[in-house]
């Protein structure tokens, strides 16, 4: 990374195992700041699970386990001693599925935003709002805060999750194939909303869709079989990859 | 199903907990959520150990009871037809063999009819009866057992006594084989009564269970017999039996615990005797109507731990039962699992 | 010699018509023990039955006690199976992914689902009847509450379980520590589901007789004391039914109709109730 992109988050020599099976293979990679870098491969490939191990997501279960360092901000995130909800304050995820909370569109946002801090009922609104508005959504639900966040469309839904996350001001947003549920349209309000957001936070996104990775993305890893296989900014993946291997998924020799 | 990564911590007392904790990095503040965590599965698991200890409780309860009996009868008890408040001389053997007989007889019945409904249910109705039919069907389930009781005692009794009892004594009565069977007048109580009550009762419960698991079976299972031209009976027996024979097997024996326990449908009918006969006109007496019927009333220690020794006798009977069918019923639950 | 062909259909035939039957057979059942009980239970429903007492023989009467008795212990029995119930579902769904607890529990819950509920009674009778030496209110209820407690495990193990795992990580992801996962989003998401459990469990305790027969026991005076023997519906109907006395046996015709139709009123409700919320997944 150079100086004015500095790494957000540094991975070394990351190994993953689910049991026995070894699904990421030493892996190593810079996430630089204030930019958006992909992960990308054929199913199967890791970068979900490269994904959730930024935010430790895979302690939810009890046969997952991970062995390195991930270095963000310096700190290693893989440290027993790491307090995980500090650690999730400060790297949001938004998921595949759009997923409300069973409240109201108001309490979805304020949800993760009261575990964290104390605020008086006016402070409370206002940051709903600013959530809202970041994640273009207010000027569509303004009026309908108190209905369940269940009775939006799906788009709106995940741009709810995507507000969720961001209520609680984190400094990382992880997204995992988060329009592969959302038609044409939402798709290309969420991928303008990443652009937006890129300037005040990291954003690393997991897509099935290269084209995807292609218009959003500033950095973008390829990955095969638990292996990043290359990794660089987008354009040149895209257009000149180094290995050959890159070059036949890119072009769609196998998928 | 979040496991805290702090160390792995088996002791419960916070302070404790605190002392044992590696030092934290100065920019991770202690997160109080963690104590409260903990406490909340530990309060959790208390809750679940409490129904484990229940059954413990229970069984330990019913053996304490039964002491007395025990050490007065021994294990003749399981044999002994003897029956007498007054010289104190107790035996298990009629009401066992009641609560079998009246289970068996129910079953007999219950078995073929559920299937039919099931059958029905999954394969031939149409779709707008399927759900009203199957909602009809677990309502039934859902019927106090008294009500079974005191229909089979006021209504049915009368008219079993009026015209099935006469016809299955001048049919299945005169054959030599089954003729003991029938010996005796026609009173409308007894040990058939009383079975057949119980089927009625238990086909909804079998019925339902035995939907249940016939809708587990993969369409494109179904769809590849039918692709080779089978008829729908040739399905179900082939294809759809086989694949839920343990389920089946599962539901049966859930039927099965649920007549051997039945108290009140059975109470009404079944006579309460405690003579022992091979006819099934006859009264007899069932474990849980013995109960029902004598434990208010009974003095005398040795009575009222007899009385205490038959109730163990049914929940190990039960228990068994029971546990036999929730094995059976998981391995289906296993197979599903596998093939989806 | 019929061919192949013929003999298979006949088969088929025979054996779709016998299922025809099978539930022709059911219903028929089903209708008459319902048509039987509305014919002498409405004949003995007055309003008299919801204002007097239980009579002795020979005379008028109602079952104002025994209502009041059954409703006491059905609400002290949910009060304390529910939240034993609700806590060890939780526990089954949310931490039992392993040791050996909790497939042992679940195993066992299942055994005491269906357990004889005479065999309860005698339970409770053995460890507070006996030892407190007379018949309470307090037992009948601690007697329900047994049989409440595994159908509120089953079923809300069972709603927990389908709440989807994203939703549990969407809020992990936000840092919520594990409680506030469960009590604030699990448990809020499968709420319709856990109180038709409930409701299920009290339809069950509704219509059951023996585990009241000797613990409660049953008691001619209005009485609210929980500490003495308590009237209930089941008992009376029991005690009525099987008595020679003709008013004794309106009454209980009129009592049986009462609490089937609380049983099946209390069914319904249940199940509308979830398919109003299941179509939330």
């Amino acid at each position: 990374m150079t100086p004015d992109h500095p790494t957000k988050i540094n991975i070394r020599d990351l190994n993953f195992y689910y049991g026995k099976f070894h699904a990421l293979k030493n892996i190593n990679l810079e996430v630089a700041e204030h930019k958006v870098t992909a992960f990308i491969g054929p199913s199967g490939c890791g970068k979900s699970t490269l994904l959730r191990t930024l935010n430790r997501m895979y302690q939810l279960y009890p046969n997952q386990r991970a062995e390195g360092e991930i270095a963000l901000d310096g700190a290693n995130v893989l440290d027993p001693r790491q307090d995980l909800n500090m650690l999730r304050a400060k790297v949001g995820m938004v998921f595949q599925k759009p997923t409300p909370f069973p409240m109201s569109i108001f309490d979805n946002i304020a949800f993760g935003v009261k575990l964290y801090e104390n605020l008086g009922r006016r402070e409370m609104e206002e940051r709903v709002e600013w959530a809202l508005r970041k994640a273009a959504l207010w000027n569509e639900v303004k009026d309908i805060l108190p209905q369940s966040g269940n009775s939006l469309s799906g788009g709106q839904q995940q741009r709810l999750c995507i507000a969720r996350g961001i209520a609680v001001k984190p400094e990382v947003v992880l997204l995992d194939e988060p329009c592969s549920a959302l038609d044409p349209i939402s798709t290309a309000h969420i991928e303008e909303l990443i652009n937006e957001l890129k300037s005040e936070y990291t954003i690393v996104i997991v897509t099935h869709n290269m084209q995807q990775a292609a218009r959003v993305s500033d950095y973008t890893a390829y990955m095969y079989l638990g292996e990043l296989i290359e990794f660089g900014d987008t354009d040149t993946i895209f257009t000149t990859p180094a290995k050959k291997a890159t070059e036949d998924y890119i072009t769609g020799k196998f998928g | 199903m979040v496991e805290n990564t702090q160390t792995a911590v088996r002791i419960i007392d916070p302070a404790t907990i605190i002392s044992f904790m590696p030092k934290l990095s100065s920019n991770a503040p202690m997160n109080r959520g963690h104590l409260l965590d903990l406490a909340f599965r530990n309060v959790t698991r208390f809750f679940a150990f409490l129904v484990f200890a229940l059954l413990a409780g229970i069984i330990l309860s019913l053996v304490i009871g039964s002491m007395p009996a025990v050490r007065a009868f021994g294990l003749g008890f399981l044999f002994s037809a003897e029956w007498n408040p007054v010289t104190e001389k107790f035996g298990a053997l009629v009401p066992i063999v009641g609560t079998l007989a009246t289970s068996t007889i129910a079953l007999l019945i219950a078995i073929p009819v559920s299937f039919g409904i099931a059958l029905f249910l999954t394969e031939l109705a149409p779709a707008w009866l399927r759900r009203p039919l199957g909602t009809a069907i677990e309502l039934l389930a859902g019927i106090p057992s008294i009500i079974y009781g005191m229909w089979g005692l006021f209504v049915f009794a009368p008219i079993f006594s009026q015209t099935i009892q006469p016809m299955l004594k001048n049919t299945l009565g005169e054959t030599p084989l089954l003729a003991p069977l029938f010996e005796g007048a026609p009173m409308g109580i007894g040990m058939l009564s009383a079975g057949v009550i119980l089927a009625i009762m238990v086909i909804p419960f079998i019925a339902a269970v035995m939907r249940d698991v016939f809708e587990i079976v993969p369409p494109m299972l179904k769809e590849s017999a039918y692709g080779l031209g089978a008829t729908t009976w040739e399905v179900v027996w082939n294809v759809v039996l086989p694949y839920t024979k343990s389920g089946v097997i599962g539901s049966i024996m859930l039927g099965l615990g649920r007549a051997l326990g039945e108290t009140m449908a059975v109470t009404f009918v079944i006579g309460n005797a405690h003579k022992l006969s091979a006819s099934l006109f006859m009264p007899g007496n069932s474990i849980a109507s013995a109960l029902a019927n004598e434990f208010t009333e009974a003095d005398g220690e040795l009575y009222t731990s007899s009385l205490i020794e038959l109730g163990l006798i049914l929940f190990f009977i039960a228990f068994v039962v029971l546990a036999l069918s929730k094995l059976l019923l998981l391995q289906l639950g296993k197979r599903e699992g596998k093939s989806t | 010699m019929i061919d192949l062909y013929t003999r298979r259909r006949l088969i088929n035939r025979f054996n779709l018509t016998a299922s025809y039957f099978a539930v022709a057979f059911g219903l028929f059942w089903l209708f008459w023990i319902l048509f039987t009980l509305l014919k002498y239970g409405l004949g003995g429903i007055s309003l008299a039955m919801f204002t007097q007492m239980t009579p002795p023989p020979g005379s008028a009467g109602g079952l104002l006690n025994a209502i009041a008795g059954s409703l006491m212990m059905a609400a002290v029995g949910t009060l304390i199976g529910t939240p034993v119930g609700i806590l060890a579902g939780v526990y089954l769904a949310e931490f039992g992914n392993r040791g050996w607890l909790a497939p042992t529990t679940r195993f066992i819950n299942d055994i005491l689902l269906s357990a004889p509920s005479i065999v309860i009674g005698l339970f409770i009778y053995e460890v507070v009847v006996a030892s407190s030496r007379h018949f309470s209110g307090w037992a009948g209820a601690l007697a329900l509450s047994l049989i409440v407690i595994p159908v509120v495990v089953r079923t809300t193990e069972n709603m927990l379980r389908l709440v989807p795992d994203t939703m549990r990580e969407a809020a992990a992801a936000l840092g919520a520590p594990q409680t506030k996962v469960i009590m604030q989003i699990t448990l809020r998401a499968s709420r319709a589901g856990v109180i038709t459990g409930i409701l299920l469990a009290v339809a069950r305790i509704s219509g059951e007789t023996a585990p009241l027969l000797f613990t409660a026991l049953n008691n001619q005076f209005w009485s609210l004391n929980m500490n003495q023997p308590m009237a209930n519906l089941p008992v009376v109907i029991f005690q009525f039914a099987m008595s020679p006395y003709e008013d004794w046996h309106k009454l209980a015709w009129a009592g049986a109709l009462l609490i089937t139709a609380s049983v099946l009123g209390l069914n319904v409700l249940a199940r509308t109730l979830f398919h109003q919320k299941s179509s939330q997944y």
